[in-house]
């Protein structure tokens, strides 16, 4: 048989997918994230001497985890006579059948609340699900985040290093657990968006394979966990908002939502994004828990994606739901993002009011929030300076292209 | 099962005994005790005296040395501690919450080595 000239190509992409399930399935089985990887890279090392000839199998993920196993196995076997005393010889006398395919997926849900155990350091956690469940290399871990290769490297060699230590289970938290758990793998998948959708550093502006990888880390958790309101609202949030990515950056500046070419919004995400929105609706609707920060930031969004063009918004529903966001979720930030909605109710003179009383010196979205509201009340002098002062603290180059581009075409005259 | 150890650490003056805060810390802690105990999670665990109470003791050279004290002051010092078995650290956090709540300070949860 001759090797299809793409099969390298299709062997990666079905590695990268099927990472996670395989690395979560030996991870449970074996109990070791090492093993567990180690075997997984075994497995891909003998789809890549026999797929070419052998032809891809019919369930390929079924294979590298069986593969993988039997390489497991093996080198347990190995260190087992070297080490009598090896616990681990108990495993290999372990016949349990392959497991069916829905706790396939729970395997796949232990090793994310893993990951982002909350004993573990943020920056750790965000590097370990990409790793282990994004099936990423420590190289592309490193350069999403612009940090060197060795020390992305010694912080995943170090997060392990504590789960095995300190023994942190590879299990689903029940409702006793101390701390907010689903909250923690939200936020990982958030943040994994944010610095995509808009990078925090670096020379490109978007990231898509950062939003790629949160969408897919979404879905996945929305599969595992279909219930959970806040599990449908940041896919929904990631959804809607991802849709206007093509639309976002022009001639390398930052296109703010009322100039998007609305027509070249992703349709089909925005419908996915509105199911899922009034899927929670209706869960709040028949009694379900109020809504939170995810749930209602997608719903912001899904009125954004409702209105033709930025006239027709409707912005005193969205000034309603920042009033909801800003109960569960008091932060100057959403207060912020509240007073853009009031700017176009009330006047950019209120919104301005309420936006100068906020403490976010540091953040350079406050900064282009009262530029523009500056800029929107005639006083150019002080929004010159605000302008200044959002393209110091941005750190991102189409951000600050635009800025430029706002403060040059301010008058003279104040 | 690992044992963990759930160190208590001060900051600051011991609290007054005789008060009726530390009374009721003393009392909510007994009997976060005899939960452990009940329970098959307790190892050792006890409070320690002041920390001017401590003397150090240098055995690696020639000559022993003592001296009053410890070996350097730190803002922070051991008050006490529990010596738990858990089997995994979510059961292990869960005894610190508890144990944190009782004593009425901030508990670091550590592993010990298993062999």
């Amino acid at each position: 048989m001759t090797p299809a000239p793409d099969i390298p190509a299709q062997i990666d992409q079905i590695y990268r997918e099927e990472y996670g399930r395989v690395v979560a399935s030996l991870a449970r089985r074996f109990g070791d994230l090492d093993i567990a990887e180690d075997a997984a890279s075994e497995a891909l090392i003998t789809a890549v001497e026999k797929w070419p000839t052998d032809g891809i199998p019919p369930n390929p993920g079924g294979w590298l985890t069986t593969t993988a196993t039997h390489r497991a196995i093996d080198r347990l076997r190995r260190e087992s006579l070297r080490d009598t005393k090896h616990q681990a010889a108990l495993m290999i006398s372990d016949d349990t059948p392959h497991e069916p395919t829905g706790l396939v997926e729970d395997d796949r849900l232990r090793l994310i609340f893993t990951c982002c155990h909350p004993a573990l350091a943020a920056e750790a956690r965000v590097a370990l699900t990409l790793r282990l469940l994004g099936g990423l290399t420590v190289e592309e871990i490193a350069r999403a985040f612009l940090v060197p290769e060795t020390t992305m490297a010694q912080r995943i060699t170090r997060a392990k290093a504590k789960i095995k230590g300190a023994n942190i289970p590879f299990r689903i938290p029940d409702t006793s657990d101390v701390t907010d758990r689903l909250g923690a793998v939200l936020a990982v998948i958030h943040l994994v968006f944010n610095e995509g959708y808009l990078a925090g550093s670096g020379d490109d502006p978007l990231r898509a394979d950062l939003t790629d990888e949160a969408i897919r880390l979404g879905r996945i958790l929305r599969r595992l966990l279909p219930d959970e309101g806040e599990v449908a609202g940041l896919l929904a949030l990631m959804l809607l908002t991802d849709s206007r990515r093509s639309t976002r950056v022009a001639g390398g500046e930052l296109v703010t939502l009322d100039e998007q070419d609305r027509g070249a919004w992703d349709r089909a995400m925005i419908g996915e994004g509105h199911t899922l929105v009034r899927e929670c609706l209706s869960r709040v609707a028949s009694g379900g828990p109020r809504p939170r920060t995810y749930q209602l930031m997608a719903a912001i969004n899904a009125v954004h994606a409702d209105a033709p063009n930025a006239r027709d918004t409707d912005w005193s529903q969205i000034a309603q739901l920042y009033d909801q966001l800003y109960a569960v979720s008091p932060t100057p930030i959403v207060a912020m993002n509240r007073a853009i909605a009031i700017a176009e109710l009330d006047g950019p003179d209120v919104a301005l009011g309420i936006v100068d009383r906020l403490d976010l010196d540091g953040y350079h979205a406050w900064h282009a929030t009262r530029a523009d509201l500056l800029r929107r009340l005639g006083r150019s002098v002080e929004a010159r300076a605000a302008y200044d002062a959002a393209i110091a603290a941005s750190e991102n180059p189409a951000e600050k292209a635009y800025l430029g581009r706002r403060r040059d075409q301010l008058s003279a005259a104040g | 099962m690992t044992q963990y150890m759930l160190s208590v650490n001060h900051t600051g003056p011991y609290p007054d005994p005789t008060t009726d805060e530390a009374q009721a810390m003393f009392a909510a802690t007994g009997a976060f005790n005899d939960k452990l105990m009940a329970s098959g999670q307790w190892v050792f665990g006890g409070g320690l005296l002041p920390l001017d109470t401590s003397t150090s003791v240098d055995g690696t050279g020639d000559d022993v040395l003592v001296t009053d004290g410890v070996f350097s002051e730190s803002k922070e010092y051991l008050g006490g501690f529990w010596v738990i078995e858990a089997a995994d650290l979510d059961e292990a956090l869960k005894l610190g919450a508890e144990g944190s709540k009782a004593c009425g300070q901030a508990v670091v949860v550590r592993p010990f080595a298993s062999e």
